[in-house]
């Protein structure tokens, strides 16, 4: 049925949008068994070890776990500048928030277990989310982009300066999460072609140390799906229709009943909140963080992820965080060049592509019909 | 407490010394935004760009310490033509490659930003790998003094001795200091006078005040935003002479913070206004030596930017809130 509703309305776009209403087409049971099937797989990443996609020079398990809290950190700032169009610079921010929450609460001032650390240190970035949001949300567009801008380093400088936060050198020691040690995972090896499963290589399921970060990987992943989930939900529902009339039109939003800035500061929040997230497990990931891990550099180069996936859709996001984190460590002789691509790769995808590599569909959406309101108006003309 | 007041007068001198700085760089930011209603975050490396090139210069001269006050202008004066020509060339590279195309579009201004911040990291991060470049292009070896050390400050020739001319209150005002608040107001005072005076100045205020009547008036708009460019990297290259010979060193990565000081001085004096950026480029200067003083040197940067963040927040026209349409002689 759909194959010739498509081949009717024009060639060249036909296989790309056979492939969205097929997915779209597919009845339920079978969807849901893909996408269990694809989170297996996305699982047992480290431990199958492909060839190609793996990086030679640097732990495989190690580099998945900086693209799934890159891929994290996107998800977050996606709400915020994709669904809410506010352009926040200043992101790492609450990245430092949560990471400095954890690091204080079990090392710094106090020993709590991580996980009693994680949620307030994750609800202290919320609220500052809110409490930053707050004032800051009444300035708009670039301007707003600038304020963030000084607050991220505000919050840089605080950490540098102060001594209860370790200052320069930064905080040692940080908690990992409880290891419940069930049974080791063989990982595989490749020769050529064959695989063959290397047995005194193995990942000991959840036991959290600084050797083996292939556990920190299945945590951050699973955290990632939840907050996928939420996302989708929130999206659908009146709160992300409100953020999207906020993003198009803010006058007109506020005209037709909705409370832009309540809503605007919740995207704030929520990303706040996704991003404080991210910086604690990085911290436990990383067993000891420091100021120079909170550079406005990472605030751009996660605002790069968003937009070069396509700011507004999840999926878009995912892929330029993926595209981020993973191609330098895949490519590591380059590591150097990597802000300068970026850069470049900003200024020519803002030329040339503003809407990113997979734009969301109500976009493309807007295009097409704009193009075929300037076509019909052609078409008049002619007549005319 | 103390300290401030002991202290007062040469915390005044050096701060408006460095206010004076920030002032010419925000003149770019001013100019821009005042035609585009754009915030030119690349500037900054248009000001970096030509701190190295009136260090190059400098070097490439020979010019060191002892020289005679004959050798010290002229090394100065080639410096200024360097840095000048090198950073208004930037500019209006800049103005080709990461604006012309979104300009004509009409896009959307946040991706005009986001342009400008691929802009600007990607023109730091030429500059922070200059020794590969060089390397790569087969002149790693001629351009050794040039390239090498990239990613570490390098430092301009000291070729003025720092001489004490007249004591105020209990500092003695340095010849440098001298130097550079008057160059600043001399440059300042030239470019009020050519937008206010001239021909092309009215072009730039037309174009600021209806880019599209100006049009229909017979102003190429095109030529007006270059110029607009082009005058914003000739005075960020004056700054990078005054910076270099102040401060005495250069990093790939310095733009950054001196933009945002400078764009922090723009939006004080209120954007799009030149006679504000020279105000809110002094108020900077000195708020931070004071505030320095007051809270201790390790909290210059967050006086700054907390001083960026609140008037942005309770006067975002700033302190002269005018534009660059409103300007009169």
């Amino acid at each position: 049925m759909s194959d010739t509703t498509t081949e009717q309305t024009g060639a060249s776009h036909a296989s790309r949008r056979s492939f969205r209403e097929r997915v779209a087409g597919l009845p339920k049971p079978v969807k849901i068994v893909a996408w269990v099937l694809l989170a297996v797989l996305l699982y047992l990443l480290p431990i199958i070890n492909p060839p190609i996609l793996t990086t030679p020079d640097i732990d495989f398990g190690g580099v998945l776990l900086t693209v799934t809290l890159y891929v994290l950190v996107a998800l977050g700032l996606n709400i915020v500048v994709g669904y809410a169009g506010l352009l926040d610079l200043g992101y790492v921010g609450f990245y430092a928030v949560g990471a400095y929450g954890v690091a204080v609460l079990t090392s710094q001032q106090a020993s709590w277990p991580f996980l009693l650390a994680l949620p307030v240190a994750v609800l202290a970035a919320l609220v500052s989310g809110v409490i930053l949001g707050a004032p800051t949300l009444r300035v708009r567009g670039d301007y707003l982009a600038i304020v963030t801008l000084g607050f991220g380093e505000i919050i840089r400088l605080i950490a540098v300066n102060s001594e209860s936060l370790g200052a320069a050198s930064g905080i040692p020691g940080v908690g990992t999460p409880p290891s419940i040690e069930l049974f080791d995972v063989p990982k595989l090896v490749w020769d050529g072609g064959v695989a063959s499963v290397n047995v005194d290589d193995t990942s000991t399921f959840l036991l959290f140390s600084v050797v083996d970060l292939i556990p920190y990987y299945w945590l951050t992943l699973t955290v990632v799906f939840l907050v996928i989930w939420a996302d989708i939900r929130i999206k659908a529902s009146r709160v992300g229709r409100a953020w999207e009339a906020c993003r198009e039109d803010e006058d007109a939003a506020e005209l037709m009943g909705v409370p832009t800035f309540k809503f605007k500061l919740l995207a704030f929040a929520m990303g706040a909140f996704i991003g404080g997230l991210s910086g604690a497990l990085y911290a436990g990931k990383q067993g000891f963080i420091s100021p120079n891990s909170f550079l406005l550099l990472f605030s751009i180069l996660f605002i790069a992820a968003v937009v070069v996936g396509g700011q507004g859709n999840r999926w878009g996001v995912i892929v330029g965080a993926v595209l981020v984190a993973y191609l330098p460590e895949r490519f590591r002789e380059f590591t150097e060049w990597r802000v300068l691509v970026f850069g470049i790769a900003l200024m020519l995808l803002a030329s040339f592509r503003p809407q990113g590599l997979l734009p969301p569909r109500r976009t493309v959406r807007a295009r097409k019909l704009e193009e075929r309101l300037g076509a019909l108006q052609e078409g008049g003309d002619r007549r005319a | 407490m103390d300290f401030l007041l002991d202290n007062f007068v040469a915390l005044t001198v050096t701060g408006l010394s460095l206010g004076a700085i920030y002032a010419l760089v925000a003149l770019g930011y001013t100019l821009v935004y005042g035609v585009l209603q754009l915030i030119n975050f690349a500037h900054s490396e248009v000001f970096m760009y030509g701190a190295f090139a009136a260090t190059w210069t400098v070097y490439a001269m020979g010019g060191r310490a002892g020289a005679s006050t004959g050798a010290v202008i002229g090394y100065l004066l080639a410096a200024l033509v360097a840095a000048m020509a090198f950073s208004g060339l930037i500019a209006l590279l800049l103005e080709r490659v990461a604006y012309r195309r979104l300009r004509k579009q009409n896009a959307p201004r946040l991706i005009a930003l986001i342009s400008a911040i691929g802009a600007s990291f990607a023109l730091a991060e030429l500059m922070g790998l200059r020794d590969k470049v060089a390397d790569f292009l087969g002149l790693g070896e001629t351009l050794r003094p040039y390239v090498r050390g990239a990613r570490n400050s390098s430092g301009f020739p000291e070729i003025i001795d720092t001489t004490p001319l007249f004591t105020l209150g209990d500092y003695d005002v340095t010849n440098i200091d001298l130097l550079v608040i008057t160059s600043a107001l001399v440059m300042m005072l030239a470019l009020d006078l050519f937008v206010a005076r001239t021909r092309f100045g009215r072009g730039i205020r037309a174009v600021a005040q209806d880019p599209e009547s100006a049009s229909l008036m017979g102003v190429n708009s095109d030529r007006t935003v270059q110029l607009t460019f082009l005058l914003g990297g000739l005075m960020a290259g004056a700054a990078a002479v005054l910076y270099v010979v102040k401060i005495g060193s250069i990093r790939f990565d310095t733009g950054f913070l001196l933009g945002v000081k400078a764009f922090t001085a723009a939006v004080l004096g209120g954007i799009g206004n030149l006679r504000g950026a020279l105000l809110g480029g002094f108020v900077l200067g000195l708020a931070e030596n004071y505030g320095s003083a007051l809270i201790g040197t390790e909290w210059r940067d967050v006086v700054a930017f907390t001083l960026l963040v609140v008037i942005l927040l309770f006067r975002p026209t700033g302190l002269l809130g005018e534009s660059l349409a409103k300007a009169r002689t």
